[in-house]
């Protein structure tokens, strides 16, 4: 009995360790693996793991009412869910951050990331992206009446509050050098900041502000827009059938009107 | 391996962080000390509303997360118009939670000298104020100073909430480097060895107080 314990106890201990070991040298043989047959990999599984904002209006949003994800990104996962696998409902969300989105997809956690992600050249260096699946641009969120106008009356002593990890947060203090940035975990928490006035504008894309405006209407955009940000969705590295096969499905979403459809119900540009 | 080019690339980031960081801690430690000592003497004055206070605060402080002392100094405040930015608001939560703690401990340490010590001094005409700083707390603070350095270097170690409030210390910048390299492991590697800096001579220099005062009664 005793004895049957301990082989039992050593062999939870072997086979933890063995996963650790596995999880140390997963970076080197995933990559080799996932590589050829990512497309194949999800056909197999037959469901699609699509790293998701949550916390982001209009484009990923956890309604705490039914406890959906909903969004723009949302819905044109679905879109490729059915494309790909000829069901829209065999996705699988997941929660992801600016911070945790590249990690968690060279990681294995998510096969691809839909959430709101500009393509940069810098990026491109991390991961693969498609096509273009939204246009948007950088921005400036004030509060109304602010006599913040635009970029130029970001002067020195402005705080302007971005989100960690995001492309906007970067351009932001090209654009206004003399503005201190400061840098929030998520969209939220930059909101919160803005509200409590711990920062004077909030800078990230029109299509996020305009979510953000649309929840809180004392906040209005001010400035137009001053970067191009091209969202892409983003796959593992080298996942060349991949990015193919989600570029067919945005062709074919454009072609049947039915982006356009998703597009009207998420975004409503007031210009 | 490690890639070490993250910390000779991005030192002055990383510096920046890290003073923010001991300067935070220093305030903290200070701050939380003052307050940990009034709460503890008001826990047992022989004064019963000043017990009530003393027990009001170490119960609520301590047992809700630091991160939500710190969220409502930083945006609950502005509500009624007191704005403080990311690192006063940090720095007053840390000194605040940790007062909680550094009270409780000094309360034990207090507590465990014999009662007929304080009868005695009382008894030889001195006041409750002269006996506690006379014979109480001498006694007293060689039994608080291991619980109390534990505290401390809980501190210093808590004061990454600074990050989530953009307090402008080493987790901060931390993430930064983090999200502006696309590498996650090593750049929070190089934080911890920051915090290691710090944490282990503080550990070190309360262990040698500890000696020193065993010594010196």
């Amino acid at each position: 009995m005793l004895k049957s314990k301990a082989s039992k106890l050593a062999g939870i201990l072997l086979l933890s360790a063995s996963m650790l070991l596995a999880a140390c040298g997963k970076s080197d043989d995933k990559t080799s693996s996932t590589s050829k047959n990512a497309l194949e990999q999800i056909k197999e599984r037959d469901k699609m793991v699509v790293g998701v904002k949550y916390d982001t209006r209009l484009f990923g949003l956890k309604n705490p009412n039914t406890g959906e994800v909903e969004g723009f990104d949302i819905d044109i996962s679905r879109e490729l869910a059915k494309e790909i696998l000829g069901d829209e409902n065999k996705v699988e969300f997941k929660e992801v951050t600016s911070k945790t989105r590249i990690p968690m997809l060279n990681n294995g956690d998510i096969d691809m990331i839909v959430a709101t992600m500009t393509i940069s050249e810098e990026r491109k260096k991390e991961v693969d992206f498609s096509d273009v699946y939204f246009h948007a641009g950088q921005s400036l969120l004030v509060k109304k009446g602010s006599p913040i106008k635009g970029l130029e009356d970001l002067k020195k002593g402005t705080k302007v509050l971005a989100v960690k990890g995001s492309t906007s947060a970067l351009n932001i203090r090209e654009k206004a050098p003399e503005a201190t940035v400061l840098e929030f975990e998520n969209y939220t928490e930059a909101f919160t900041a803005l509200k409590s006035g711990q920062g004077d504008a909030l800078t990230t894309d029109d299509a996020i502000l305009y979510g953000m405006a649309d929840q809180d209407p004392n906040y209005t955009l001010v400035g137009g827009t001053f970067t191009e940000e091209p969202y892409g969705i983003a796959v593992k590295k080298g996942n060349k059938e991949l990015v193919d096969a989600i570029n067919k499905a945005l062709k074919n979403m454009r072609d049947s009107g039915k982006y356009d459809e998703i597009k009207n119900k998420w975004i409503k540009t007031n210009e | 391996m490690i890639d070490f080019s993250i910390l000779i690339d991005h030192f002055d980031t990383y510096l920046e962080g890290f003073k923010n960081t001991i300067l935070a801690s220093i305030i903290g430690l200070i701050g939380s000390f003052i307050i940990g000592v009034i709460i503890a003497v008001m826990r047992i004055a022989p004064i019963k509303p000043f017990n009530w206070i003393g027990t009001a605060y170490v119960e609520f402080i301590r047992n809700i997360p630091l991160l939500i002392i710190a969220f409502f100094f930083y945006v609950g405040l502005p509500a009624v118009g007191i704005q403080l930015n990311g690192f006063v608001a940090g720095t007053i939560a840390l000194a605040i939670y940790t007062a909680s703690f550094i009270a409780e401990a000094i309360r034990a340490g207090i507590l465990s000298v014999p009662k007929g010590q304080m009868e005695a001094a009382r008894s030889s005409g001195l006041t409750y104020l002269q006996a506690m700083k006379a014979v109480i707390l001498p006694q007293a603070i060689k039994i608080v100073i291991p619980p109390i350095g534990n505290q401390f270097i809980n501190l210093v170690k808590n004061s990454s909430i600074l990050g989530i409030i953009a307090g402008l210390d080493l987790m901060y910048f931390g993430d930064i480097v983090s999200s502006h390299t696309f590498v996650t492991f090593d750049v929070y590697i190089f934080v911890g060895l920051f915090y290691l800096v710090l944490t282990i001579p503080l550990s070190y220099g309360v262990r040698y107080l500890e000696r020193r005062l065993a010594r010196s009664y």
